[in-house]
Parts: structure tokens; C-alpha cells; sequence
């Protein structure tokens, strides 16, 4: 006891513990390198630790040594070796070497630059023509500024103009690209829209009870199916007017154009599509719950060629004789009910995660059904399933290439005819358009990648701890 | 003393709701054995018995969470059954308060409070949002209405829960266990909330275990078990003189804890 008693315990720090800077291995570069890399190889204590070290090191080396080399010889055949301009017009001869009759050294091997650039008009517009593409640009610009202002947050009226580019947009597009002018019926459209109103109308009279209660569930679906029928023919009928432009058949169009229009409409019709089908497929009604089932079922289990096949060569045969439906229409079609198919999966996974506790909040305090569904489940279901939509959106984007299988000359389908062009003709033909064409589709597929990433991050900000 | 008063009781003759000879089934199981209830415009109920009993189904048979299959339920007058308009009807008037809350997490508070008169009742915005407001004012936590429900603790959350109903001005209120996933120092803001709303005389069907609550604001206490209405009482008679054995033992195990 005294011994403890003589020991002096007493403390009393008097001076702060210094702040000191953190390790080189937590900090900076160093401790980035470190942690990132470094301390997987690092640790020698033991034999087993030591070998597994020793391949991490040798595994890093040779990943470093591959990686390198490939993104060398892209950056390598891409700027340093390539050639850039054709002051001659030479043509072909510009990317020769010695051997085959031109100027650049034997065994050379680089883009082929001045070949794209002639081929450039071709490989945006197709066979689009010149005088017109003015009114491709403006379609191009116009989207392009609508898109980008719904995204800043800062700006003004983006409802507004997000609801002018899905409704006037699409319209204008439609227009501006064809040329308008159909040869559809006026009268024949009339008898459409007085249809298409007298479908609202009875959707409106369900609603309010006034044709049984069987048929009030279903008003809210029957009133839907009255304005697509609506709008569809009011489309028509604009789409009929004349608007001096010349009319221009879709079989001229190709390139980057037909890749941005059969993606972007595969992309927008799939979305909403995509609810309706899962929202079906979980719904308590049998009939729709089947239809959906069977419609998604069918869609998916037969590959996207079969699709564009079908609708191509097949459809044809069995429309009654004189109906003729435009081939890159018919693609479409296809594109987006097999898009649908696969985004109402991904949209029923999020269906799938809401709390049931959700739906009963939401009744209890009187909201319809669609009410419910628009206001409190798909907002949250829809977030969840960010990755999995934009995953769909791109694989869609790539799968567009497919349609050159019916005739239609998208970016890559396009980029293969030129290579059949015998004035450019030389070892790095090929090469040099699919790098670009590559490169292009990089640009789309990364950029919607990123931005779905920044819209995660954003909502999961605003909305948890 | 003076806390322990009873708040005063304005019951009135007009029938709120009324159950007769109620029966449900899920599938081949009979939940709700049947069920014969009045309850008065005014009156406080507090339903409870074991786990199991049917007391969540018995009161979401009240605003057609559940489907009845047999017997009739009247809630002011309007009958429940397959016509939707009877159902939104009722819904307007009935108000529901769930365990686990059920707040909607991308909606901020003020947002939750305002969805339904907006959508349901038609209200413009600013009214809605007014009337949000008091209500958040009522149950002490007006500061927190624009942050999202993810960031408040369990008992904000019920309050919460609580503004959301009331302000869809119902004329009944459901609580099913309102206090049960809360943790214990949260129960009695949550308790003291739905103390106050009684004492200004709102019509309560409150499925709880709080026997304090019961005592302080119940006018009745409805005991069930296997889907039966065993026993009910008036609080004092029914906790200091139970009849049924069933009831004994019950009481017995939630009170000797
Ligand atoms: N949706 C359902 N399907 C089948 N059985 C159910 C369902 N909901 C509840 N039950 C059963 O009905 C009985 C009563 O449930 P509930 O009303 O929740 O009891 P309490 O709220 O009194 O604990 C329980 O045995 C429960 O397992
Ligand atoms: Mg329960």
C-alpha cells in the first residue's frame, strides 16, 4: 500500500498536445499511391503475406505494362502518328506509305484523319440532303439547349421548358425532319379525333360512377387510352399540313441522325411505357396484370434482330395491300416496345422495394390510385432504380447499330459503307472511321453514365441524413 | 390533483361508426369473429389484447385497408363496401396514425402535410401549406418543416405522422400503436400529443398498451382476443374489476412487468 501511495499519479496536461500533420502514408499523393496501390504489396511479415505481396507486385507491373502500351498505341495512332490534313487532295494517297506509293515511312500506322473529315457529312446526315440540313441542325441545336437547360438547376422555367420538350419538341422534330406534308386524309383524321374524344369522355363519365363501379376502376385507364388516341392524331393531322418544307423519305436519312433518333425515342417512350407495363404487372387486376405479363414476357425472350426483322420483312406481308409504313417507323416501333420490356423489369425492381407501409399511408389519407402511384410511389421507386434505367438507356443506345441490319444506315452502318469508298482505300481505312465511330458512341454512353451518377448522388443528399 | 382529472366527455347521440356482426377471414383463418361496435361522436376508445387478436384489423376495416367479407360497417352514415365513392369519402373523414409511421422519405415534412389536402381535398397550395403550418405549430415541431423525414427522430416522425392526418380536418381518428416502435424516452411526446387532440374533443379508435393513456383519456376500453371482442369497460372498472379470465390474465401480464 505505501509503495502505491508513493508513486506520484498526479497529471495535469498544461500544454495542448500538439496538432501534427497526418503520415505520408494518409496524405497527399504519397498516402493516396499508398492506400491505393502500395500497402496491397507491401506486407513481408510472413510467408504467405510476403508471396502474396510479391504477385500483387508482379500482377500491378504487368496491368501497368499492358494498360500502358494499349492506351499508348490509341493516343499513338490517334494524334502522333496520324495524318491530319490532305492540302493536295490527294485522297487515298495522303495516307500512304512508301511501299504502297506514297510519302510516309515504311510501316507507319495512324489515323487516317482527312478520310473522316470527307466522310464526316455522310457519317452524320447519311444521304440527307445538303441544302436541308439546316433544318437537322436546328433540330440538333434546339434539343440540345432544351436538354441542357432542364438540367442546370439555376435556371428558370425548367417545368416549363422540360414539358415544351416533351410535347412541342418531339412535334417540331417530327416536322422539321420529314418535311411534313403527309398524304394522310383530313377527313380521315377528323373521324380519329372525334373518336379519340368520345373515349375521354366515357373514361370521364366512369369516373364519376355514372356507368357502374366495375367500369370506374378502369376510367382512369380508358381516359389514357383517349388522349394517346388524341394526341396520335392530332400529330397526324399537323404532320398532313404543308409547311413548304421538302418532304424528305426517311431511307435518306442515316449516320449519327438515325443513331440519335432511334435512341432518343426508344429512350422516351420506354420510360413512361415501362411504368404502365410494371405498374400492370403488379397490379390486383388479373386481366392487366396478364396482358402485361404476356407482353413482357414475349418482348424479352426473342433477340432484338428478330424484332427488327420481323418488322421489317415480315410485317409487310400481312398488311393489306397499298399500306405502306415507313421502314425506319416500323423500327422504331420495335425498338421501343422491346425497350419497354426491359425498363418495365428494372422499374418493377423498384416497385419491389417500396414499403408496403407507403401505399397504406397514402390511401388512408384518400389518394386514388394513380395518385398514389404518381405523388409518393413511382418518385421513390424510380430513384432507386437510377443504375438500372441509365443501364437500359445505354445498352438501348448501342443496340440501335442493330437497325443496319434492315437497311438502315445508322452511325456504324454508315461508317462501314464508306469503307467501301476506293478513293480513301488504304491499310488504315477502317480503322480510322470505327475509332471515330467509337469514340462517338463513348461520348453519348459516358456521358449518360455520368450524369445518372451526379443525379444519384444529388437525391440521396437531399433526401437521407 | 389536477392532472389526474379526466379530461371532460362531450359524447354525443350521433353514431360515429357502427359494426354489426362483423366477420373477416384471411384465406381459411377467421380474424375478426363477429364483431358488433357503436361508437359515438366524441367517445375515445382504446382497443387491446395479446398480439394476433385482430385489433390492426379490426380498426383498418374502418377505412377499407381490409376488406370485410361478412356483416355490416357504417362510418357516418356511409356504408363500406365495393363503391369506390363511399371509400374516398370515408378516407376524407378518417384519419390514420400507423406504428411505423409511414411518412414519405422524398417528401419534406411540410410536403407530407400538405400531399393530401392539395390532391384529395382540392386545396390550393397556400391554404394547404397555412393550415400544414398550424398543425406542425399544434404538435411542437414547426421548425423542422422543411427538412425530410429521414431527418428527425422517431417521435418528431409521429408527430409528424399525427400533423399529416389533422390536417386533412378528419373527423376520426385511427391510431394503431402509435408508440410501439418508438424508443421510451420518445413515447411521451407522442403520448402527450394525442392527449391534447382528445382534450379538444377529436372522436379516437387508439389500439395501444399505454395503459396510462387508457386511464387518463379513454372512455371505453375494448379488450380483444382470437378475433373477439371478450370485454369492455369503462377505464376504471375495467382495469380494477376485469370479468373475464382471459382479460385477468392478460392484464396481469402487461401490468406485472
Ligand atoms: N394480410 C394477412 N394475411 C394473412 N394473415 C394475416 C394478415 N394480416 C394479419 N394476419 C393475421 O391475422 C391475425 C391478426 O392480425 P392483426 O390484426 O395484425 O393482429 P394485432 O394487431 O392484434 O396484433 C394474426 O394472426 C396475423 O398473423
Ligand atoms: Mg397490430
Amino acid at each position: 500500500m505505501a509503495n502505491a501511495r508513493d508513486k506520484n499519479y498526479e497529471f495535469v496536461r498544461r500544454e495542448d498536445a500538439p496538432i501534427l500533420p497526418p503520415p505520408a502514408t494518409e496524405a497527399g499523393i504519397t498516402g493516396w499511391l499508398w492506400q491505393n496501390i502500395f500497402v496491397s504489396m507491401a506486407d513481408y511479415t510472413s510467408i504467405g503475406a510476403g508471396i502474396r505481396s510479391l504477385l500483387m507486385a508482379i500482377l500491378s507491373a504487368l496491368i501497368l505494362y499492358f494498360g500502358g502500351t494499349q492506351i499508348y498505341a490509341l493516343i499513338d495512332f490517334t494524334i502522333f502518328s496520324a495524318v491530319f490534313s490532305d492540302p493536295e487532295g490527294i485522297k487515298r494517297e495522303a495516307c500512304w506509305t512508301v511501299d504502297q506509293g506514297g510519302v510516309l515511312p515504311s510501316g507507319w500506322h495512324g489515323a487516317c484523319w482527312p478520310f473522316v473529315v470527307a466522310k464526316q457529312k455522310f457519317l452524320l446526315y447519311g444521304a440527307y440532303p445538303a441544302e436541308d440540313l439546316w433544318r437537322v441542325n436546328l433540330t440538333g441545336l434546339v434539343g440540345l439547349v432544351g436538354m441542357v437547360w432542364v438540367m442546370i438547376e439555376q435556371l428558370p422555367y425548367r417545368r416549363e421548358v422540360g414539358a415544351a420538350m416533351l410535347s412541342l419538341y418531339p412535334l417540331m422534330a417530327f416536322i422539321l425532319l420529314t418535311g411534313g406534308n403527309s398524304d394522310a386524309e383530313f377527313s380521315n383524321i377528323g373521324i380519329w379525333l372525334v373518336i379519340g374524344l368520345a373515349i375521354i369522355s366515357a373514361g370521364r363519365l366512369g369516373k364519376r360512377g355514372f356507368l357502374g363501379p366495375t367500369f370506374a376502376e378502369f376510367a382512369t385507364l380508358i381516359g389514357f387510352t383517349g388522349w394517346v388516341f388524341l394526341i396520335f392524331n392530332a400529330v397526324r393531322g399537323v404532320a398532313a399540313v404543308d409547311f413548304g418544307l421538302e418532304p424528305i423519305d426517311t431511307r435518306d436519312w442515316g449516320g449519327l441522325l438515325i443513331t440519335l433518333v432511334v435512341a432518343i425515342t426508344g429512350i422516351v417512350a420506354s420510360l413512361p411505357l415501362g411504368i404502365i407495363l410494371a405498374l400492370g404487372r403488379r397490379s390486383e387486376m388479373p386481366v392487366a396484370r396478364l396482358l402485361s405479363t404476356i407482353f413482357i414476357e414475349f418482348w424479352r425472350g426473342i433477340p432484338l434482330i428478330t424484332v427488327l426483322f420481323m418488322a421489317s420483312v415480315m410485317l409487310p406481308l400481312f398488311m393489306p395491300e397499298g399500306v405502306n409504313f415507313d421502314n425506319l417507323l416500323r423500327a422504331l416501333i420495335g425498338v421501343m416496345l422491346f425497350s419497354a420490356a426491359y425498363m418495365a423489369e428494372v422499374i418493377r425492381g423498384g416497385l419491389q422495394a417500396i414499403d408496403k407501409g407507403q401505399y397504406e399511408g397514402a390511401q388512408a389519407m384518400g389518394l386514388s390510385y394513380w395518385q398514389t402511384m404518381r405523388l409518393v410511389i413511382l418518385p421513390q421507386a424510380l430513384t432507386h432504380v437510377i443504375p438500372g434505367i441509365v443501364n437500359t438507356f445505354i445498352g438501348l443506345f448501342k443496340d440501335t447499330t442493330l437497325v443496319s441490319i434492315v437497311g438502315i444506315f445508322d452511325l456504324l452502318g454508315a461508317a462501314q459503307s464508306t469503307i467501301a469508298d476506293p478513293s480513301w482505300s488504304s491499310h488504315v481505312q477502317a480503322l480510322s472511321v470505327y475509332v471515330y465511330v467509337a469514340l462517338l458512341f463513348f461520348v453519348f454512353c459516358f456521358g449518360m453514365s455520368r450524369y445518372s451518377i451526379y443525379m444519384e448522388n444529388k437525391l440521396s443528399k437531399s433526401r437521407s441524413h | 390533483m389536477a392532472s389526474k382529472a379526466k379530461t371532460k366527455t362531450v359524447i354525443s347521440d350521433e353514431v360515429m361508426i357502427s359494426m354489426e356482426n362483423v366477420n373477416k377471414w384471411y384465406g381459411t383463418f377467421h380474424v375478426l369473429r363477429d364483431i358488433n361496435l357503436t361508437v359515438h361522436k366524441g367517445e375515445r376508445i382504446v382497443i387491446c389484447g395479446p398480439s394476433g387478436s385482430g385489433k390492426s384489423t379490426l380498426i383498418r376495416c374502418l377505412n377499407r385497408l381490409e376488406e370485410h367479407q361478412d356483416g355490416t360497417i357504417n362510418v357516418q352514415g356511409i356504408e363500406i363496401n365495393n363503391d369506390l365513392k363511399n371509400i374516398d369519402e370515408i378516407r376524407r373523414d378518417v384519419g390514420m396514425v400507423f406504428q411505423h409511421f409511414n411518412l414519405f422519405p422524398h417528401l419534406t415534412i411540410l410536403e407530407n402535410c400538405t400531399l393530401a389536402p392539395i390532391w384529395v381535398r382540392k386545396m390550393p397550395k397556400a391554404e394547404a401549406e397555412e393550415i400544414a403550418m398550424e398543425y406542425l405549430t399544434r404538435v411542437k415541431i414547426p421548425e423542422q418543416a422543411l427538412k425530410y423525414p429521414g431527418q428527425l427522430s422517431g417521435g418528431q416522425q409521429q408527430r409528424v405522422a399525427i400533423a399529416r392526418s389533422l390536417c386533412m380536418e378528419p373527423k376520426l381518428m385511427l391510431f394503431d400503436e402509435p408508440t410501439s416502435a418508438l424508443d421510451p424516452e420518445m413515447i411521451k411526446e407522442v403520448l402527450d400529443t394525442m392527449v391534447e387532440l382528445a382534450e379538444d374533443g377529436m372522436s379516437m379508435i387508439c389500439v395501444t398498451h399505454e395503459m396510462g393513456f387508457a386511464r387518463k383519456v379513454a372512455n371505453r376500453v375494448i379488450f380483444m382476443d382470437e378475433g373477439q371482442i371478450v370485454e369492455q369497460n369503462e377505464p376504471e372498472a375495467f382495469f380494477n374489476n376485469p370479468q373475464s379470465d382471459r382479460t385477468k390474465l392478460f392484464l396481469s401480464q402487461i401490468l406485472d412487468h
